[in-house]
């Protein structure tokens, strides 16, 4: 097993057909150039002698060629965030030494002045130029070994260094295999990528691509006004975003009848919380569009459970207030993937009740590298994620495990506060947090953003909450923001929020 | 043939056809694509001819199991023959499409 095969396959079948397109530049490569581009830089990365092959830049042409390339050679693949401070990146560098870094030109003098860094300027990477056309005939083909390393990723951790998760080619083959039809895209398909390139949708976004041999059109510096004019140059027919993207590109369109984009056959989402705002202003701009809300971790080759576009428009239409609620449920998981919820003391509990998320299955890595994998004996791996799951199957996230509020010795789960603060209409946005109480151990704090022209009063608040919940729910401090800190793919940063709301 | 291996990759001794192997079966098995054993993918091989039985072809892309699905295979390249198990052809699998969502 080994992601070049995907590639592979697909060169042979559609070898003219445009793989990967620069949205930035224009320039293409086809499938059986691609293809070749990996072969080359294989030899190339072999030659060097380097341990991993890292990426540090935005998505461009280099992207697919690296990891192809990464793969062919047997070189770990390694994408790192390019908007780390240089402090931070160097001390991930140290961590994946010998390295073959591929960087843009600002980068590459200073950082390959570092012990055991080859830097090369991406552009000299990505032109064939730079690699000699000889691949040593001793390495026509590339290992099967599916427990070799494919991907390091390097994780946000919420404290301390960041960990690099563990995919092999069993991963990411596995859930390739289970969740994409082979040559499935028509040619006049094509995918708009904006996520980026280090990110674990980057990565699933070029393989399910590339297996379903569609072209990519590759967004490197989101902004919605760039968004929305690439996917109607190349009639983007297919699209995944974040939170934080849709509800910039839905406030870009304001004032539009619609989006006018009919060619736009699928928009998916994952990542964040979606509000339900957001997702109900885009399904009314993009009519024809067929929505997908995926959730997916690093750890589990990404997406794991998904709310298709049929049950997005049942919910939708529906009376039943437990249906339509489905428009905020990410699915149900995917072929080969179990999933479980359990309590504190590693029960599973009943249909409804809030737990962590439990997960299994080929495409389950759940591993980091110096720490072995933290799955169970069973395979089973814990997400730190809260949810539920509901009668029918459907799981609802609840944000992180670690974020319930104990308040009296009685556990609140802080995204339902903030969805009823949500429902209230001076409210735009909220975060609730626990903050540290004398007589309750912990005690509800929220902070909420005010809608445009409309003013807080938080004893409306405090009101509308007791209305809808039980009262220990009720904020017993409520400030109000500007805005509240996002991580890039639309996380709330609760932690940022709790140690603001700290401060003395 | 010796225990198959999840995610080896073996060629036809027949024709162009190659497959992976996605779920293995335990113990000694007999994989052969067009009535001949199949062997690992780069080694070298005598071609002999197609079984007139074993003739329909494989499908690049296709998955192809046994009556029990103890085995499964992903035909990674296409060919000629047939794909059988100590004997018994193997079936086309039927994969349901999913939402995209990447």
């Amino acid at each position: 097993m080994n992601i070049m095969m995907l590639l592979e396959m697909t060169s042979a079948t559609f070898p003219d057909r445009p793989a990967f397109t620069d949205g930035s530049t224009g320039v293409s490569l086809t499938y059986a150039e691609l293809f070749a581009a990996a072969k080359t830089r294989a030899a190339t990365l072999r030659a060097s002698d380097a341990a991993r092959m890292v990426k540090l830049d935005v998505s461009n042409l280099g992207t697919p060629m690296s990891l192809f390339a990464s793969a062919w050679a047997g070189v770990p693949y390694v994408p790192i965030n390019y908007r780390l401070t240089n402090d931070e990146i160097e001390k991930l560098l140290e961590r994946v030494t010998p390295a073959y870094l591929v960087t843009h030109e600002e980068r590459a003098e200073h950082l390959g002045t570092l012990p055991e860094v080859l830097a090369v300027q991406t552009r000299h990477f990505v032109d064939d130029n730079h690699h000699s056309e000889h691949a040593d005939a001793e390495h026509e083909s590339w290992s099967m070994d599916p427990d070799e390393v494919a991907v390091l990723l390097f994780t946000s951790g919420t404290t301390g260094a960041p960990k690099a998760a563990v995919l092999r080619h069993k991963h990411l083959v596995s859930y390739i295999l289970s969740s994409v039809e082979f040559a499935s895209a028509g040619d006049d398909e094509a995918a708009l990528v904006s996520v980026p390139p280090y990110h674990i949708a980057g990565i699933a976004a070029i393989l399910s691509s590339v297996y379903s041999g569609r072209h990519v059109v590759q967004l490197p510096n989101f902004s919605a006004d760039a968004w929305i004019a690439l996917a109607r140059e190349h009639r983007v027919t297919t699209a995944f975003v974040v939170p934080t993207m849709l509800a910039r590109i839905v406030e870009a369109l304001e004032g539009e009848a619609d989006a006018g984009m009919p060619h736009l056959q699928s928009l998916s989402y994952g990542g964040g919380k979606m509000p339900l705002s957001v997702i109900e202003k885009a399904m009314t701009l993009f009519p024809e569009t067929d929505f997908s809300n995926a959730y997916g971790l690093t750890e589990t080759s990404s997406t794991i459970t998904v709310l298709g576009p049929d049950e997005h428009r049942s919910a939708a239409a529906s009376e039943d207030d437990g249906v339509r609620r489905r428009l905020v449920s990410v699915g149900r998981p995917l072929p080969g993937v179990e999933l479980e919820i359990r309590d504190d003391e590693g029960r599973v509990v009943g249909t409804g009740e809030r737990g962590e998320i439990y997960v299994r299955g080929e495409q389950v890595s759940g591993e980091y590298e110096g720490r072995g994998a933290v799955t169970d004996n069973d395979g089973w791996f814990p997400t730190r994620d809260a949810g539920s799951v509901d009668a029918e199957g459907y799981l609802f996230l609840e944000g992180r495990a670690d974020d319930v509020i104990v308040r009296g010795g009685e556990n609140l789960s802080p995204g339902e506060i903030e969805d009823v603060l949500l429902t209230h209409p001076t409210v735009a946005d909220a975060a609730v947090v626990g903050v540290p109480s004398e007589q309750w151990g912990e005690a509800v704090a929220a902070v909420v953003v005010a809608r445009r022209d409309a003013e807080i009063d938080s004893a409306a608040l405090q009101e509308h909450v007791k209305t809808h919940m039980r009262s220990s729910r009720v904020p017993e401090r409520i400030e109000v923001w500007d805005e509240l800190p996002y991580n890039e793919t639309g996380k709330l940063l609760r932690r940022v929020v709790k140690a603001e709301l700290e401060k003395p | 043939m010796p225990e198959l291996k999840t995610g080896a990759r073996l060629q036809s001794a027949v024709c162009d056809g190659e497959i992976m192997v996605v779920v293995a079966p335990g113990g000694d098995v007999n994989i052969t694509c067009g009535g001949a054993p199949m062997v690992d993918s780069g080694a070298d091989v005598d071609r002999v001819a197609v079984d007139p039985d074993h003739a329909v072809g494989i499908v690049i892309g296709k998955r192809y199991i046994n009556a029990d699905e103890t085995l499964e295979v992903l035909c990674v390249k296409a060919g000629d023959g047939s794909l059988a198990l100590d004997g018994d052809l193997l079936l086309l699998k039927d994969t349901k499409a999913l939402p995209k969502t990447d």
